[in-house]
């Protein structure tokens, strides 16, 4: 086979990518309280003190309802800078793209602790709201950059076609393009709400007393007796994450069909 | 001025392009221009007193335990970077020259995953491979090959390394990939029609066509992995702070928000100084491969 040397090098890379998750299903369902090998047995205890901890499903809902309005925010402002810099020519379009594109390379701590020091100096009530606000900060570009390979595949002409039919702007606009980047925006919506079920650092800042599944990991850390239970939480997380991400590539697929371009694959 | 038409497209454009805009002006924007503002202000007890000064930026560069954590984070996110670079690029060179087109987009889906699921579960993770009970001491000890628990595993420099060449592994991929994709394939046989070994032809040719996606994994990995708070908390246990660790510790714990912000904003600069110079020398080395 070509390329055996590299095939088995690319092999071994994906099992060092994958090995320390798989180590979360393993341990999510051994009995033993410490997380060590050898493994003691099968026991499900720790998903049902999973279901049972209160904490724990409050910061369950407060993460769904982050993730649910952030993911809504950004794939709508998305929309909107995704369209404008694919169909339109403007002044200072590199800087304006720039700066909504900037959270992309700047170190989340920046984003998180300016944010904070604004939030404080107005006086605002830290709460799951500013955790949103900055979610739809972060996962602002990432569903930029799916909705603008969604609109690039566009045929201005079938856009033409439509207005010298007599359909209006807003008609043309939810007849002919919404159709045909839909699966784009589906797979920006699933991606944006896959950050920010994930989102550790704003969340932790930005959420004052309220739970979210990481930052309630992030407490349970310290206490060895807790592990074995966010190693089961770790499962369900890691689990939604795949299933999320497996539908979102699916619509990315479909869309990448619709619109009739070469599949090249990935989100990037 | 230019012809209405595009002033129509222009003014269209812009009004388009406005929600998106407004709220990172507020919420991006707004806040970095705050902490500049903050990092020239005084600090009072529980309060920012608005009075010019430069004091804080003394302070920070004159700060031993700011050089010292700031070469530490440099020399980890160097270290990182260099990591995973080095043993990305065999694995985009694979998915690119090896992997057959319809399984193209499996393969950087399978890759993908880990790069999207919990990054705090993952750093968490090697935690618990390293730790003093955790997997490979227990496993060692279990069969008997040492009597105690390795205890130069965690809390150390190299763990935080491993930790984050490991979360950030997949950010390097695809850039090299995306790069590599690009090369014009009559290239590469033209430079073996011209009697070139496969390795020269490598690198002579794939190599500086594959740069800038090279150039751009770099970046991807080392500014945000010197900007990583976790791996210092959980793996570091606290006691190897990073950059980003000092600035929230000044922020927070210590109040002192223009010394934070002075520090976040230093930082900031010496990260784009460093990937400057960066950009800079691989467009030499370009110009001289050319």
């Amino acid at each position: 086979m070509k390329g055996g040397g590299l095939r088995a090098y690319a092999i071994a890379y994906l099992i060092f990518l994958y090995a320390p998750i798989l180590l979360l299903p393993i341990f999510a369902f051994n009995s033993g309280t410490i997380i060590a090998f050898p493994l003691k047995g099968f026991t499900t205890e720790w998903f049902g003190q999973m279901v049972a901890n209160a904490t724990l499903r409050r910061a369950f809902t407060n993460s769904l309802i982050i993730a649910v309005s952030s993911s809504i925010m950004a794939t709508c402002l998305g929309i909107f800078a995704a369209r404008a810099s694919t169909r339109f020519n403007f002044p200072g379009k590199p800087g304006i793209m720039g700066l909504i594109m900037l959270p992309l390379v700047l170190p989340e701590i920046i984003v998180a602790m300016s944010l904070l020091v604004v939030l404080l100096a107005i006086g605002v009530q830290l709460s799951i709201f500013t955790v949103i606000l900055g979610h739809t900060l972060i996962c602002l570009p990432y569903a930029i950059a799916i909705l603008s390979t969604a609109f690039n595949s566009l045929d201005k002409s079938l856009e033409e076609a439509a207005y010298d039919l007599g359909e209006t702007k807003w008609s043309a606009f939810r007849l002919v393009i919404l159709p045909l980047v839909m699966p784009g925006i589906v797979s920006a919506l699933l991606m944006s709400f896959t950050i920010s079920l994930d989102e550790f650092i704003i969340a932790f800042f930005l959420a004052g007393n309220e739970p979210t599944l990481p930052t309630y990991i992030f407490s349970q850390l310290r206490f060895p007796k807790a592990i074995p239970v966010i190693m089961s939480l770790g499962t369900v997380l890691v689990v939604m994450s795949i299933v999320l991400l497996t539908i979102a590539e699916y619509f990315r697929r479909r869309g990448v069909a619709r619109t009739g371009q070469k599949d090249h694959g990935g989100f990037l | 001025m230019s012809a209405p038409r595009f002033d129509a497209e222009a003014r269209q454009g812009l009004a388009m392009v406005s929600p998106p805009l407004i709220y990172a002006i507020l919420l991006l924007a707004a806040p970095l221009l705050t902490i500049l503002a903050y990092s020239f202000f005084k600090d009072g007890y529980l309060e920012v007193i608005r009075e010019f000064t430069l004091e804080n930026y003394r302070a920070v560069w004159t700060d031993p335990v700011f050089h010292k954590i700031m070469l530490r984070s440099l020399g980890v996110a160097v270290a990182v970077t260099l990591a995973t670079v080095l043993l990305a690029f065999p694995v985009a060179y694979f998915l690119s020259f090896v992997v057959k087109p319809e399984r193209k987009a499996l393969w950087i889906f399978l890759i993908t995953i880990p790069f999207w699921t919990s990054y705090l579960i993952r750093v968490f993770l090697w935690k618990v491979i390293l730790g003093h009970n955790g997997v490979i001491n227990s496993s060692l000890t279990g069969l008997g090959l040492i009597d105690e628990p390795l205890g130069f595993l965690l809390f150390n420099v190299q763990a935080m390394v491993i930790t984050l060449a490991h979360a950030y592994a997949p950010f390097a991929i695809l850039p090299i990939y995306v790069a590599l994709e690009k090369i014009d394939r009559s290239l590469l046989e033209a430079g073996r029609d011209l009697g070139e070994s496969r390795l020269m032809t490598f690198w002579r040719v794939t190599l500086p066509l594959a740069m800038p996606g090279v150039i751009a994994a770099t970046l991807i990995v080392f500014i945000p992995t010197i900007g990583d708070y976790v791996t210092p908390e959980l793996i570091g246990g606290g006691k190897i702070p990073m950059i980003a660790n000092m600035v929230q510790a000044n922020m927070l714990a210590l109040d002192n928000k223009p010394m934070g912000s002075a520090l976040a904003i230093t930082a900031m600069l010496i990260v784009t100084v460093v990937s400057l110079i960066f950009l800079f020398f691989n467009r030499r080395f370009l110009r001289v491969q050319q």
